[in-house]
């Protein structure tokens, strides 16, 4: 039973860090119809950056600082993203898709080394959050507590994104244009400026994932192209584009892969590709494809 | 059939000939004329090559991009690693049909799977199907080795039906040598046959659903079964590839069959260009020597790559060949009108 619910709480940590992850391909797929290669590395790039904030520059700051820095590398990302769309997709919208691929392959390739350039083959991590935060208990066995931190943090932003897109303007601007961009761009809407922002936002939650993520685990060489291949099952799943299906998708794989773990770890993320491959073919467009999302 | 095939001899395939003996000749020096290393080098390129000649019948003839190509060339390697490992089987002419066969039948299936969607809903399945087989090469390593992988050694090789061995002294030097010849062969025989069916009815309707899927049904091309079979032969020339390369690797792990691997095979295809024959054998053989050399002189050798993919799709999207085709006609048509002024003035 207590190891049931630690097993419960590990799998919606799991599912935290996934659902940031999956979250931002699927609005980048959702709004321009880009399948980024490169998502995974944005993952990546986060974790370094805070790895790097937190272990090196910060080193020995009160932790209360620590804290307020954790969000340095999804900012970073950000930011990468907002300078990326403009100057290497952009002219690649009225191409075939497979140069948009191409793109990305290109800039996952290019990530992958300046990441192991600029913060070096040995990997970081922020490990300081985790000592301070503690323990606690959970039906009698030790449990992190920054481990639900991550919790609270994946739900706060749920919650924050779908109240963008659903609650503000530039959320009805955003799925205006993912809808009918010419439509959306007769209409007055910048579209070019909610391409920029729509990037820079999937990058960002690709970046959070990371940012959060390290403090538990540290940042290596090579953890961008698992979480690609994570992420694409979790948004295959859930349906590519849509908001709820990377929710549910990444609880789904979550569970999956911790049961999996637990009772048949030989096959686990054979089982996961294979619960994909078996949507695919079911339901190409996802569970919980929404014609309107 | 017969007719068509004595026809395609006739006109295209004649000239291609004509153009491609000089070349042929040259292939045929290459181990007199350099190193066991270069020729092993470029073993290596002529490998990728065929894998590359495969997977364009998908994305140049058919405008099916897979992601999950690296699924079809480690099959055809763990197939052969395989026989070495619990037959003790050493002939390579086995291997390739035990490859084959196996990589016929697995892309069959996957295919039937895959060709009930296009264009990114395809290249993801392709890739979830391919990482299954990756996760399993992975992960069951007492069967597969897991990431130490299965040694395949050329000196437990034998060609042609136990003809040529590798043994004793001066192994290496025999073995790099006879092999260049027995790959060149194949890929002679992969060109030729990859040629025939692009240019064949069948190769032109796969062509014709490629440009406009609506229009080719109303032909009355029954598209899925033609993507199907598209499909088929594509893994199966990959296959072949993989098959093929095991012996000059030495070595068999799974990174083959993880996506990124996937990755490379697009890439080669697009630096030679999709849109030419011609294309996917330049770029896999470019695409070997760059990688190599990228390898051996810097540490960020994915950087290099990286930064000629990105100026390939933003400056040069017909790749090599494409822009070769383009100057080419460029200074044909300044030529023809210089001659024009001539006659007129």
């Amino acid at each position: 039973m207590d190891i049931l619910v630690v097993q419960v709480l590990n799998s919606i940590f799991y599912a935290s860090i996934l659902f940031l992850i999956a979250a931002g391909l699927s609005l980048i797929y959702g709004v321009m119809r880009i399948v980024n290669l490169a998502h995974g590395s944005f993952y990546a790039l986060g974790a370094y950056v805070t790895a790097w904030t937190i272990g090196t520059a910060a080193a020995g700051a009160p932790i209360s600082l620590m804290f307020l820095l954790l969000p340095a590398g999804a900012l970073v990302v950000a930011a990468a993203g907002a300078v990326i769309e403009p100057t290497l997709l952009r002219p690649l919208y009225k191409r075939p898709e497979e140069y948009q691929l191409l793109i990305t392959f290109a800039l996952l390739l290019i990530l992958e080394d300046v990441m192991h350039f600029v913060f070096g083959g040995m990997p970081l991590t922020a490990g300081v959050i985790m000592d301070a935060t503690g323990q606690m208990r959970v039906m009698g066995l030790a449990y992190p507590v920054y481990n639900l931190v991550v919790i609270g943090i994946g739900i706060a932003a749920a919650v924050f994104l779908w109240a963008i897109i659903y609650r503000t303007k530039f959320g009805v601007m955003l799925r205006a244009t993912s809808q009918d961009r010419r439509m959306a761009s007769a209409l007055g809407i910048n579209v070019g400026r909610v391409y920029v922002q729509a990037f820079a936002l999937g990058c960002f939650m690709a970046g959070l994932g990371g940012a959060i993520v390290v403090p538990s685990q540290a940042a290596q060489l090579g953890m961008g192209v698992d979480a690609l291949v994570m992420a694409f099952v979790v948004v295959v799943i859930g349906g590519l584009g849509s908001l709820e299906g990377a929710l549910i998708g990444a609880l789904l794989v979550s569970f999956v892969r911790t049961a999996g773990i637990q009772f048949f770890p030989e096959v686990e993320l054979a089982a996961l590709y294979l619960i994909a491959a078996v949507v695919l073919v079911i339901r190409p467009t996802g569970l919980f494809f929404v014609r309107s999302a | 059939m017969g007719k068509f095939i004595a026809s395609a001899f006739d006109r295209s395939l004649t000239r291609l000939l004509a153009w491609m003996l000089p070349v042929l000749a040259l292939l045929l020096l290459v181990p007199v004329l350099t190193s066991p290393y270069q020729t092993q080098l470029f073993t290596y390129g002529l490998t990728f090559a065929i894998a590359a000649l495969g997977f364009n019948l998908l994305l140049g003839y058919t405008g099916l991009l897979s992601f999950g190509h690296s699924a079809y060339f480690g099959l055809g390697a763990y197939s052969a690693a395989f026989m070495v490992r619990y037959f003790g089987i050493g002939s390579m002419e086995l291997y390739l049909l035990g490859g084959v066969v196996i990589t016929a039948l697995v892309s069959a299936v996957f295919g039937y799977i895959c060709v009930r969607h296009t264009k990114i809903f395809f290249a993801i399945l392709a890739l979830a199907l391919s990482q299954v087989l990756w996760t399993l090469a992975y992960k069951f390593f007492w069967v597969t080795g897991g990431t130490d992988g299965i040694r395949v050694p050329f000196g437990s090789l034998t060609l042609l039906g136990g003809l040529i061995e590798f043994k004793g002294r001066g192994a290496y030097q025999s073995f790099v040598q006879h092999y260049y010849y027995y790959v060149l062969f194949l890929f002679c025989i992969c060109t030729v046959l990859m040629w025939v069916i692009v240019h064949s009815p069948f190769g032109k309707a796969l062509q014709a659903i490629r440009d406009n899927e609506t229009r080719a049904q109303f032909l009355g091309i029954r598209i899925r079964p033609y993507r199907w079979f598209a499909f088929l032969i594509s893994g199966t020339f990959t296959g072949l590839a993989g098959v093929l390369w095991v012996p000059l690797n030495g070595l068999v792990t799974p990174d083959i069959l993880y996506w990124p691997f996937s990755g490379e095979i697009v890439f080669m295809t697009v630096l030679g260009g999709f849109r030419n024959f011609t294309g996917p054998i330049i770029g896999a053989i470019t695409f070997n020597y760059l990688k190599a050399y990228a390898v051996a002189s810097t540490q960020y050798w994915q950087f290099l790559l990286g930064f000629v993919l990105l100026v390939l799709v933003l400056a040069l999207p017909t790749g090599l060949v494409g822009a070769g085709a383009q100057i080419v006609a460029k200074f044909r048509a300044r030529w023809a009108a210089a001659r024009r002024k001539e006659v007129v003035t």
